[in-house]
């Protein structure tokens, strides 16, 4: 009887939602395009990225007195432009997903097992790190090419290995304070082996400054990536990236620009809307600020 | 009436290395100066004394978190496996820690309930049925609502905060509990119902507690017997109401007249001299800087823990066991 007027106190409280920013919005979006793209190039590419037009080379784009064969225009070799920016947005975010992921999960297992074993094996992790800050990049790149040549699977752990101090230097840091007090060693005194303790407890919560930097590295990987192929060293021909097309484009800059200003505003948005959508992606995974 | 032997440590002692400055050198800290003690099961030890005299170490040497320098502790009659063992591992389910910062010892990343499932999954402590089950218990155990497991450490008040640490503590129904000024970060009217609840929880439970404080009213409401320390050692022991209608040790007459009482503002002791540096310290008895009733031989020899009537023991050359025997 008296069961019957109890009143369900056993709900939880509706969590709030928060709305999404009209700004973050548009970077989803971006990035969704940019992943629909990348998965869809051969469906949705007018011509074949290396197919040659001859008859209409340097035919500028719609709206400048192009023709709507070739909507973005063509280069020199009359390739169709749009073809090869769908082509090289599906390269250069494979390389550039590829390489930030490869860049995270090594640095921050370095970081790891520096603050884990300390001793010299952080050490031996620090001096690693020291050296890797040092010794500039595109000589790494260009010893580690030049050696071993070029494929698209070396291409990116190189590039992976562009950043990785960052997030060894974070995740170490941010590990031995999280160790020496508070949670992770509260968990360790109820008998967690020391890969729960990193991977359900320290990780999740060193996860925004490690977001963070990841964001940070994208951007600059794609513009490594750019540079290194630019100077050769990257994306071979015929194979194209947006660092590729850039570099190729730029001997056409003042009589075809729109070979070059396609794919740099694809870079630019990307970049931006990774850099935009990371920032609240930090927030959102935080649950004390939601 | 003597209840079984838990836990027994002996002569321990523990040194760490402290620098000064930027390229000093390196100075020995004897945090911990040959402290023995015993748990009983089911029983209270309260250990107090003032910050800094090595409560919290000898905590955590207990546990078996930290190595003692010297001197040895076993549990349950086995020595204390190394820490990082598996042995060390699996003996965490019998004896478990109660933090003073309860927002520090949650990560606040997981809802509660996950957290106090934690010791579960670690353990290996039945399903998964068993253990929503377990935890909901758990919780209402401690006087949390299970719906209350939904919720992130941030979203709970201090006293909620320290009851999940509680629950979390006795999931896996540990034998002991070293519980490390477990009211010192909560508001007063908070420390009493965690006190109220500790007492519940033992009785229900039958754990043995040792329970550090700073505070000698809270260690007597809780303890049924109370150890003080003193710059790493234990200077005077006995039961709580004895301990505080009778100290012997001057430190612990100190102490006790320190306990504000409404309407007395007489025989206060303040204490002279500097607070005591475990980095210098001190000739023979630790605490003859300070100590009003010192003599020459204070300063000379340290003296031993020696068993007075009445189940008290004190360390100090001036308390005459005989004499107080006489006196009784």
């Amino acid at each position: 009887m008296s069961d019957a007027v109890l009143p369900a106190v056993t709900a939880a409280p509706p969590r709030r939602r928060t709305r999404v920013p009209v700004a973050v919005a548009i970077g989803l979006g971006w990035i969704a395009l940019m992943l629909a793209v990348a998965l869809l190039a051969d469906v949705i590419s007018p011509y074949a990225y290396t197919a040659l037009d001859l008859r209409n080379r340097l035919s500028a784009p719609v709206g400048i007195g192009g023709s709507w064969a070739h909507g973005l225009g063509t280069d020199e070799l009359g390739r169709d432009v749009l073809s090869r920016l769908f082509h090289s947005i599906r390269m250069s975010l494979l390389i550039a997903f590829g390489a930030t992921i490869i860049g995270a999960a090594f640095g921050t297992g370095m970081g790891f097992l520096a603050a884990h074993f300390r001793g010299w094996v952080e050490q031996a992790v620090l001096a690693l790190v020291d050296f890797s800050a040092s010794l500039p990049f595109l000589i790494l790149a260009l010893a580690v090419l030049a050696f071993f040549g070029n494929s698209l699977t070396l291409f990116v752990v190189l590039l992976g290995f562009h950043a990785w101090e960052r997030y060894a230097r974070i995740a170490r840091g941010l590990a031995i304070s999280a160790g020496a007090q508070g949670y992770a060693a509260a968990v360790r005194q109820l008998g967690a082996r020391p890969l729960r303790v990193y991977w359900r407890h320290i990780l999740p919560n060193i996860a925004s400054t490690l977001i963070i930097s990841m964001t940070l590295a994208f951007p600059e990987i794609i513009l490594l990536e750019s540079g290194l192929s630019f100077l050769g060293l990257g994306v071979q021909p015929p194979a194209t990236s947006l660092g590729n097309m850039v570099g190729y484009g730029r001997e056409y800059l003042t009589r075809a620009p729109w070979i070059l200003l396609a794919p740099a505003f694809t870079i630019i948005l990307t970049t931006l809307a990774i850099s935009i959508v990371g920032d609240w992606l930090r927030d959102r995974l935080d649950p004390t600020l939601r | 009436m003597r209840a079984a032997t838990l836990l027994e440590a002996r002569d321990l002692v523990r040194r760490y290395v402290m620098r000064r400055g930027l390229l000093g050198r390196s100075v020995p800290v004897t945090a911990v100066a040959g402290l023995s003690l015993t748990l009983h099961r089911g029983r209270t030890l309260g250990l107090v004394g003032e910050s800094g005299c090595g409560k919290s170490t000898t905590g955590r040497m207990v546990l078996g978190l930290e190595m003692p320098d010297a001197g040895s502790v076993a549990f349950e009659g086995r020595p204390m496996p190394p820490p990082g063992t598996a042995a060390w591992r699996a003996l965490r389910a019998r004896m478990q820690m109660v933090f003073q910062d309860p927002l520090g010892a949650l990560d606040r990343r997981m809802t509660v309930a996950a957290q106090v499932a934690e010791p579960l999954d670690i353990h290996g402590v039945g399903g998964a049925a068993e253990r929503a089950d377990r935890v909901e218990a758990l919780l209402r155990n401690v006087g949390l609502r299970p719906d209350q497991g939904a919720r992130y450490p941030h979203e709970l008040s201090g006293g909620q905060r320290q009851r999940v640490v509680l629950a979390r503590a006795l999931a896996t129904s540990p034998a002991m509990l070293v519980c490390d000024e477990p009211i010192s970060a909560l508001d007063v009217s908070i420390q009493a119902q965690v006190m109220n609840l500790l007492v519940e929880l033992q009785a229900e439970h039958g754990m043995a507690l040792l329970f550090i404080s700073h505070d000698l009213r809270a260690v007597r409401q809780v303890s049924e017997r109370v150890a003080v320390m003193y710059l790493g050692t234990i200077v005077e022991e006995g039961e709580p109401d004895a301990l505080l209608r009778d100290a012997r040790h001057p430190y612990t007459q100190a102490l006790v007249s320190a306990i504000p009482h409404p309407g007395r503002s007489d025989g206060r002791i303040v204490l002279q001299g500097d607070p005591p540096n475990p980095a210098a310290r001190p000739s023979g008895c630790p605490f003859h800087p300070r100590c009003p009733v010192a003599v020459a031989r204070c300063a000379q020899e340290a003296p031993v823990l020696r068993d007075h009537p009445g189940g008290r023991r004190v360390a100090c050359h001036l308390a005459d066991p005989a004499a107080f025997a006489e006196a009784a």
